[in-house]
């Protein structure tokens, strides 16, 4: 009895150890330039497994790409006198301002649901550090309606097919970021799920930032502000005007 | 959407589709030429309709309309239609408005009531000014063109001459209290700081109805004002709120100020009662297209902010 118990305790810790992943994304850096529209990442790997043999057991990889988190205030509105107005709000430390998940089957079939809110596998486990008031009922609606407006904005989503694994050795992700992204650090999280259980993860990180003109405008008008606000007259001014010169000769 | 001439938006911080913010430019811009306004009242809406964050379309808006009446400031300036005293005056008030408007916004913005507000600006201000332009271009259609007969028997609002210490607006035909014009610009210079609006569609009724300005000098003088208070709220913007985005400013303008030369070469062919019958038109239409926004349940109840 004992026997058998080393045995298989020995099995699982050898498989514990023995999957490992090795991710790769397709850029490590995400420019934002003059006419960014959005880029298409893609994350890629594969699951190793030491003793020469293929995964052997069934797979199933999640990856989840996170945006830089940042404190906010969700506010909520409500009809007063008839009129629709922010009435209530609630405060959030952790709000990431992109979130994605991609599986390479629905989270649900994977692993249940504990696992899946430790791990943050959807965007509906998201810890968004709620402060304040401290009602989950009332904290819940308020992460709802988050996830419902960055939804909407493209900033928060799940594919629930984004992932396809070949020869349970091979795995990649496409996941659209979107021009409205913040720039910052975005880590990809990877995770080796087997029997509903997370035998391996891996992270990788990608930059976005801006380059170039649109990184020169952002710091300008942040460093000089005066100097900028004095260019913005300028360019007014002067546009006006040439366009009233040209076309008074016509 | 963003298929056509993709423009990134470097303080927006998003894509949008560079043809259409030129166009939207050149629709305010022959609003401004035809009519003697800047158009912020339409640019302002409509940015924040297609996504761009609502202080940032505020801001560049502002900035937009600097650009939209430079030219009209000059050409007035020229045939002697500015009352250089009676602007100064309005400006000084506009400027010390937009101040005080920069502070409002940020305590606005601070308990989250700053879209209700510069939605029931709109909505009242829109409203009322639209709806007085409809009653009184009615009117002149039906007197058929009889508009030059109209005789007005009271130069300006009674409790302008009750104001302490009078000056002389010579080109404006005044001698009143330079208390009047000042406030009235105060005014304007909040809600171009709250609102992203020049103003003139209130300016130029007000300058005509409760100063009681000479006709030939309110549109110049409206323009000079809006001109000086609209390149002191980019600055307060620049300053504060940091939003103003060149780039979208720029779209804007290139639009406008082609937009601006069509408006009026127009508005010298058409007839004036039917461009304000359809300046009153489009007016109402927008307060009526923010009143049903605050009264029908939006699509979406949830908004962030920054902590």
């Amino acid at each position: 009895m004992r026997a058998l118990f080393v045995l298989f305790a020995a099995f699982f810790l050898m498989g514990q150890r023995d999957a490992i992943l090795v991710p790769a994304v397709s850029q490590d850096e995400v420019q934002v330039r003059q006419g960014f529209t959005g880029t298409e990442l893609l994350l890629y790997g594969a699951i190793l497994d030491p003793r020469g043999q293929r995964g052997g057991a069934e797979y199933d990889i999640v990856v989840v790409l996170k945006g830089p988190t940042e404190p906010i205030t969700i506010r909520e509105k409500d009809r007063i006198a008839g009129v629709w107005m922010n009435a209530q709000s609630s405060d959030f430390r952790s709000a990431p301002s992109f979130f994605a998940v991609a599986a390479s089957r629905p989270v649900e079939e994977i692993v249940d649901e504990r696992t899946a809110a430790i791990y943050e596998l959807g965007t509906e486990f998201i810890q968004l550090s709620p402060t304040g008031q401290i009602d989950p009922e009332e904290q819940a609606r308020f992460a709802a309606g988050l996830v419902d407006l960055r939804h909407r904005l493209g900033l928060y989503n799940e594919d629930m097919s984004g992932v396809t694994i070949n020869e349970q050795v091979l795995y990649q992700a496409r996941i659209q970021l979107p021009s409205n992204v913040i720039t910052g650090e975005y880590t990809a999280e990877t995770f080796a799920i087997s029997d509903g259980r997370v035998i391996a993860s891996a992270i990788a990180e990608v930059e976005v930032r801006k380059v170039g003109f649109e990184r020169l405008v952002e710091v300008f008008s942040q460093r000089f502000a005066l100097l900028y606000g004095l260019l913005a007259v300028g360019l007014s001014v002067s546009m006006g005007w040439i366009a009233g010169r040209l076309f008074a000769m016509v | 959407m963003e298929d056509i001439l993709p423009v990134y938006l470097p303080i927006a911080n998003l894509s949008v589709n560079g043809f259409l913010i030129v166009l939207l430019g050149a629709v305010t811009g022959v609003l401004s030429g035809l009519f003697g306004v800047g158009g912020g009242f339409l640019t302002t809406p409509l940015l924040i309709f297609y996504g761009i964050p609502p202080t940032v379309a505020a801001a560049s808006a502002s900035t937009q309309v600097t650009g939209a009446s430079v030219s009209g400031v000059l050409a007035h300036s020229r045939r002697g239609g500015v009352d250089y005293r009676m602007g100064a005056v309005t400006v000084g008030g506009g400027i010390f408005g937009a101040i005080i408007g920069a502070f409002l916004f940020r305590l606005l913005q601070a308990v989250g009531q700053i879209d209700i507000v510069i939605n029931i600006l709109y909505v009242v201000m829109l409203g009322a000014i639209g709806g007085l332009m409809l009653q009184e271009a009615l009117a002149t259609i039906r007197s058929d063109g009889e508009t030059t007969k109209k005789v007005r028997n009271r130069r300006h609002h009674p409790l302008i001459a009750a104001l302490p210490m009078r000056w002389r607006f010579y080109r404006s035909g005044l001698y009143i209290s330079p208390l009047a014009p000042f406030l009235l610009g105060f005014i304007i210079g909040i809600l171009t700081m709250l609102m992203g609006v020049g103003g003139g569609f209130i300016l130029v009724p007000a300058m005509l109805y409760i100063l009681g300005m000479s006709g030939n000098v309110v549109v110049g003088t409206s323009l000079f004002q809006i001109l000086f208070v609209t390149m002191a709220t980019t600055m307060m913007h620049a300053l504060t709120t940091q939003a103003v985005d060149i780039v979208l400013a720029g779209l804007l303008l290139l639009g406008s100020v082609i937009g601006a030369q069509f408006g009026t070469q127009i508005a010298m062919k058409a007839k004036p009662e039917i461009l304000r019958f359809v300046l009153a038109a489009i007016v109402l239409a927008v307060a009526l297209r923010m009143l049903v926004g605050l009264a029908v349940q939006p699509d979406e109840i949830y908004t962030v902010a920054p902590l």
